[in-house]
């Protein structure tokens, strides 16, 4: 862990353009040579403009195809929404796997959420015994394999009784996301001018009416990469709802789209398939273009993993 | 209601009672730290020295046997190879690609946020998704290259080979955007200055990258590889998916291993604790070294 984390963006900077864009070298261009430039610059377009394409193809492809005809999928006469069809009738049917995925997100979510926000303001403003050693463990899940843990916790759930229920994965789930939830929103809070929280306690705000009255405010862009990442986590886990959940009607969806390839007599519905894997990937999709920024701040600060 | 926080405001300034606080602050992190983490983490200890069937759980101790029974397990070396081998390659090309990308898309453009967003957009997929999403592109029935491979006589996931490098270009494709973009955060980190005293004293582009760019770059780099190291060592859902460990068990990774010694068939929790307890002193020992490494290599 000798990786220098004291060049990190600390979440209080404002918030990094959504182009983490390096300052840009500026090059005096002449006039006169704009032409040759535009020449020169001609064979760039092409190429980063292919790489583009091969990042961009396969999910315009897997998104337009989704709704083409096929043989052996319930979209073979022309265009349409078959494939989706499909995933109405398959076992619970996708609704339910779509609500079980959003339970098991929403609940990771706020656990996430409010455990880092107390958590990191811990940490931040107040010295306790233990501190330094709660947050190092905090910290130390990111160094143990995933499979590792989940043996064990197949075990411990049993025990309590919290096998085979999306609260339990949503337990697990949180574990992993605390230790960049912690850390993340740490640093939030000291950004935060303690003269902030010091006037406000002079003026008789409680600790509790300091943390949501002052410095929520203030964290506010934390607290939504924190979100973020917690939600794109959970509704996109497949290992812990693999080893966690028995009950079909309990699958998340990435469990239940991936169990739906070898359905039929062992033949695979690719076209059900394709249509099951725009319903996992257009939220997360959508929510990368509208919160790039927070997205790229995350993974800014986010730099020490591993 | 401001009676109560008055109180509470006097009482902060007592250090004891302001520890307490704290405290009562980080109890829920306590909580699932200790809960599903620190007690976890005992128990895979404890089971990796106990006969511990899926079903009938804590049968006592049989240690040794758990360990020499995973050790002797037929896929053992051969996913451990294969695991080193998959890593390997995909931590060169990953990183390789995603420091030539960053390069590339320093400069900040219009078409360069654009390209950017496209590298990127990928990244926002999880790793099932974009898994399921190459089983089909990969398909010889469904996908785009089906003429080809048709006519060719091959199929992509048909050979060791060829299942091992379609996944490696699933990788490459989902995770370039987010090396990319750690890789810009450590471009970032270099002043100007630097390169401009550089191109003052009349050096070329490739004098620039290799005696500038790639030695400021270093903690970024080793950071990189530490992170893509130890998340390709720990692949399973790219394979679980697309692969299935085939075509003839050519493609089983360890935490596949660790998953099917645990949950598919032989249902042996004891063995497969005792594997989880090998990968996590693997990859202490090999997160040691790289860091090592790279400290060493700082000296110099």
């Amino acid at each position: 862990m000798s990786i220098e984390t004291t060049e990190l963006t600390t979440p209080g900077t404002p918030p990094a353009p959504s182009n983490v864009a390096p300052k840009v070298h500026q090059r005096r261009r002449q006039r006169g040579s704009r032409v040759a430039g535009i020449a020169l610059r001609t064979p760039f377009w092409v190429l980063t403009g292919a790489l583009a394409l091969i990042f961009l193809y396969p999910l315009i492809w897997t998104g337009v195809s989704s709704f083409a005809p096929l043989a052996g999928t319930n979209q073979t006469n022309g265009w349409g929404f078959g494939n989706y069809e499909t995933l109405l009738d398959y076992q619970a049917g996708i609704w339910q796997y779509a609500l079980n995925s959003t339970i098991v997100s929403v609940l990771t979510v706020a656990f996430t959420l409010i455990i880092s926000l107390l958590g990191g303001y811990a940490f931040a403003r107040f010295r306790f015994p233990g501190r330094n050693i709660l947050f190092l463990v905090t910290l130390a899940i990111l160094m143990v394999p995933y499979a590792t843990l989940l043996i064990p916790l197949y075990v411990l759930l049993n025990a309590i009784g919290l096998s085979n229920s999306l609260l339990g994965v949503a337990l697990v789930l949180t574990m992993l996301q605390l230790p960049f939830s912690t850390f993340m929103m740490r640093l939030s809070f000291e950004a935060v001018p303690r003269e902030l929280d010091e006037a406000a306690q002079v003026d008789g705000a409680s600790t509790w009416g300091v943390l949501w009255k002052v410095l929520l405010p203030a964290v506010k862009p934390g607290v939504i990469t924190v979100g973020l990442f917690a939600f794109l986590a959970a509704w996109n886990d497949f290992l812990a709802p693999l080893i966690l959940i028995n009950d079909t009607n309990l699958l998340t969806l990435p469990l239940a789209v991936s169990n739906l390839r070898g359905q039929v007599q062992g033949v695979v519905d690719y076209g059900a398939t394709q249509a099951g894997v725009v319903v996992l990937a257009l939220p997360c999709v959508l929510l990368f273009l509208i919160l790039q920024r927070h997205y790229v701040r995350g993974f800014m600060s986010g730099a020490f993993k591993g | 209601m401001t009676a109560l926080s008055v109180r509470a405001a006097k009482r902060a300034r007592k250090p004891r009672s302001r520890a307490v606080t704290g405290w009562l602050y980080a109890a829920p992190t306590a909580a699932i730290v200790i809960g599903f983490f620190v007690l976890p983490l005992l128990l895979v200890f404890q089971m990796s020295g106990s006969d511990w069937p899926l079903l009938a759980g804590n049968q006592g101790l049989n240690l040794p046997e758990n360990y020499t029974e995973a050790v002797s397990n037929r896929f053992f070396w051969d996913s451990i190879v294969f695991t080193a081998k998959y890593t390997v390659i995909t931590t060169v090309i990953l990183l390789g690609l995603a420091l030539g990308l960053a390069l590339i898309v320093q400069e900040s453009t219009r078409w360069n946020g654009f390209l950017r967003i496209a590298i990127l957009v990928p990244s926002a997929l999880g790793l099932a998704s974009a898994s399921l999403l190459f089983y089909v592109l990969y398909s010889p029935f469904a996908g785009p290259f089906a003429g080809l491979m048709d006519s060719l006589g091959f199929t992509f996931l048909g050979t060791p080979d060829g299942a091992l490098w379609s996944t490696v270009f699933l990788i490459v494709w989902r995770f370039a955007g987010f090396y990319m973009l750690l890789m810009l955060v450590g471009l970032q980190g270099i002043s100007d200055d630097v390169y401009e005293a550089a191109r003052m004293d009349g050096a070329s582009r490739l004098r620039i990258f290799k005696d500038i760019t790639l030695p400021l770059l270093r903690p970024t780099i080793a950071f990189t590889t530490v992170l893509c190291v130890t998340g390709s060592l720990l692949a399973f859902e790219q394979f679980y998916i697309l692969t299935k460990g085939g075509p003839d068990n050519s493609t089983i990774t360890v935490v596949q291993l660790i998953y099917s010694v645990a949950f598919q068939g032989q249902n042996d929790l004891g063995v497969a604790a005792a594997l989880s307890v090998i990968v996590l002193a693997a990859l202490i020992v090999i997160n040691i070294v790289q860091i090592r490494g790279f400290s060493r290599k700082a000296e110099d």
